[in-house]
């Protein structure tokens, strides 16, 4: 244990991991306390989802180096595959851990899925395509999920495009059992809210183990390199293409994974709440915690996430103290001093460091 | 068309046009370029190019600037497709291949300006060169299974032995980008073996070094020849460098092979010291 936090790298993950094990206990014990107010209550399953989305963004953004303006896309995908799964099970699987786990996975393999699709074509390409396609991909994901209708009974799933407007769940044709999942522009109605702080902490830890772990192993360094320096890569034998590919896949099924437990956490959902602006505020995390800094991005994602709710008592100030706060982040984590700190302070550190953990 | 001439255990006589120095003579060559061209915009920037390089040969590719030397390693690595031609490396026809794929076919390569990844430290860059010697897939990688400690530690020793040739190891965790010139570019020829090639191709190594370390480059280079018993082909300005060490030097003017043959022969021929050498002495 000592010989392996020797490495600087090492460290930060470790630390990294720390901070938010440690976080977790203090919020879960306040909440099983029911210390809590009942709007911190309500954000706990929110942070830790927007955590999730900032944490695959930077792989995207920061670790591959490509601009991706749709993330919420993916989220949006794994939300409504998540509900379906985890409705449409209700009877089968009574246990809600049990769904919500279903939900999760089935949610980041759609994500997954979709993510391939739109990569596939585009990672080919060489220059900035990624950055229009994932925007045209969000907007045409919100739409569709718009007119999606959905429903289940006992003869399985119906699934209808309302793309007239004129059709309702009506036109399913369910029998007297049926349950609407999906209705149309009102979104997802009737959810069973399954989603568990707990959960969100383990699908936290999850996403950080996967990027982490990535980051430091042969694929990681193949999928920094591209960013590095795309023509020295592969003139080292790196299949540029595949490693693009995979990192934006695995970005994607994460996404996909904290959008069904975001989806999860809400009776009712409609497709408007994965926005282009839901897109940017991801990517204000990224960039503001620092491009390839996962624990920034996690920092960014919390301290952003709660600023705006915290500040409803300054009112007037509500802005103004929002702005100053955007700012010391964007110190605090990409600032060179800043960010040698914490190092500092452990002696014998070394240097250059291929990603901040 | 690729004439397939060199079958393995057989032994063939090497074509006139070749410079192979006689320890390679009968086994088959590296390297077979034939009527190698590639055309910019309706203009050949490389015309006619034919050469062969033998198993441990270090050749050298000179010629005035603009006359189309880096071209010539773009087109061997696939950076460029060439117009016409073939490329033969170890016998096996490059055609649509992907400068990935023929790196894996045993060609790597420095740049002229150099391309390190520059905000990954000194071993990373190593390692990231042995990418294709270490297998593990990225879920070992993500779970950590023990192959993967197995590999990496691999990677670890072979990178910092790697870097032993140039005495580099102490620099293993200095970022890339922030090492001064002379040792970026020794970075980049480490980084290039750490491929394992058969051929590597060096893209003016010396420029920028002072004399000393130019020599010093020079037996280094010879070293890694003798060491892990590869071809070099080095593009350079630097005439002491090139006659001193390539043992078959081509000299290319135009796009254009304009002579080959020994140091001895390049510095008598009259061509070459009209186009090249003769243009240095005035200036
Ligand atoms: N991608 C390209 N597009 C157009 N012209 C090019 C390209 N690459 C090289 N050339 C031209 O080919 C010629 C040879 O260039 P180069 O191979 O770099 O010369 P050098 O012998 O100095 O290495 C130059 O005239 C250059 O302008
Ligand atoms: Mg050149």
């Amino acid at each position: 244990m000592k010989n392996l936090l020797k490495k600087k790298t090492t460290r930060t993950d470790f630390l990294t991991y720390l901070g938010v094990i440690v976080v977790f206990v203090i919020m879960f014990a306040l909440q099983q306390g029911d210390m809590l107010k009942n709007s911190t209550q309500g954000m706990l399953v929110p942070v830790c989802c927007f955590v999730v989305m900032a944490v695959s963004l930077n792989l995207t953004v920061g670790i591959l180096g490509e601009l991706s303006l749709g993330h919420a896309g993916f989220m949006s995908v794994g939300a409504f595959s998540g509900i379906i799964a985890a409705m449409s099970l209700e009877q089968t699987i009574p246990s809600d851990l049990a769904r919500l786990i279903i939900a999760i996975v089935v949610g980041a393999i759609c994500a997954a899925i979709a993510g391939f699709i739109v990569g596939v074509p585009v990672l080919r390409l060489q220059g900035d395509y990624l950055a229009i396609v994932t925007l045209a991909f969000g907007e045409i994901i919100k739409e569709l999920i718009n007119c999606l209708i959905v429903g289940y009974d006992e003869n399985g799933l119906h699934v209808m495009f309302n793309l007239s407007g004129k059709l309702s769940v009506e036109n399913l044709n369910m029998t007297e059992n049926g349950v609407a999942i999906i209705k149309g522009a009102q979104g997802a109605v009737g959810v069973d809210k399954l989603a568990t702080f707990p959960m969100g902490f383990v699908l936290v830890m999850l996403c950080l183990v996967i990027v982490l772990n990535l980051v430091r192993s042969r694929t990681g360094r193949a999928i920094l390199s591209i960013r590095d320096n795309r023509i020295a890569a592969e003139s080292v034998g790196i299949n540029v293409t595949k490693y693009r590919l995979m990192a934006f896949v695995i970005s994607a099924a994460m996404a996909g994974s904290a959008g069904a437990l975001f989806g999860l956490n809400y009776s009712t959902l409609s497709s408007t709440r994965f926005d282009f602006n839901t897109s940017i505020l991801v990517l204000v995390y990224v960039v503001l915690g620092g491009l390839g800094n996962i624990w920034g991005s996690i920092i960014a994602a919390v301290v952003l996430y709660v600023l705006p709710e915290a500040l409803r008592e300054f009112n007037d100030y509500r802005m103004l103290a929002y702005a100053v706060v955007l700012i010391l982040v964007m110190l605090a984590t990409n600032n060179e001093r800043f960010k040698a700190a914490p190092s500092r302070v452990i002696p014998k550190r070394r240097k250059g460091a291929a990603v901040n953990g | 068309m690729a004439k397939k001439v060199f079958e393995k255990g057989k032994m063939v006589p090497v074509p006139s046009h070749s410079i192979i120095p006689e320890r390679d003579l009968y086994k088959s060559p590296i390297l077979e370029c034939s009527h190698l061209g590639i055309d910019f915009g309706g203009l050949a920037a490389v015309k006619d190019f034919n050469i062969t390089v033998g198993r441990t040969e270090i050749a050298g590719l000179i010629g005035p600037n603009g006359a189309g030397k880096t071209t010539v390693f773009n087109l061997l690595t696939k950076v460029y497709h060439p117009t016409r031609g073939t490329i033969l490396v170890d016998g096996m026809d490059t055609a649509g291949k992907t400068p990935a794929q023929v790196n894996r076919m045993g060609i790597a390569r420095t740049f002229q300006n150099i391309r390190l990844f520059n905000n990954l430290s000194v071993e990373d860059n190593v390692k990231i060169g042995l990418h294709n010697q270490t297998r593990y897939n990225a879920l070992s990688g993500i779970l950590r299974l023990p192959n993967y400690w197995k590999q990496e530690k691999m990677a670890h020793e072979s990178a910092m032995e790697l870097l032993s040739i140039f005495d580099m190891q102490d620099l293993a965790g200095h970022k890339a980008g922030s090492l001064p010139y002379g040792a970026q570019r020794r970075l980049e020829i480490v980084r290039a073996l750490a491929t394992n090639p058969s051929l590597l191709l060096l893209d003016e190594p010396a420029a920028g070094m002072n004399p000393s370390e130019t020599v010093e480059l020079m037996e280094n280079i010879v070293k890694i020849r003798d060491t892990f018993h590869i071809a070099i082909m080095l593009i350079e300005h630097d005439m002491n460098l090139v006659m001193g060490i390539c043992e078959g030097i081509c000299v290319l003017n135009f796009g254009q092979i304009i002579a080959k043959g020994t140091a001895e022969e390049i510095q008598n021929n009259p061509v070459v010291i009209e186009a090249y050498l003769g243009k240095q002495k005035e200036g």
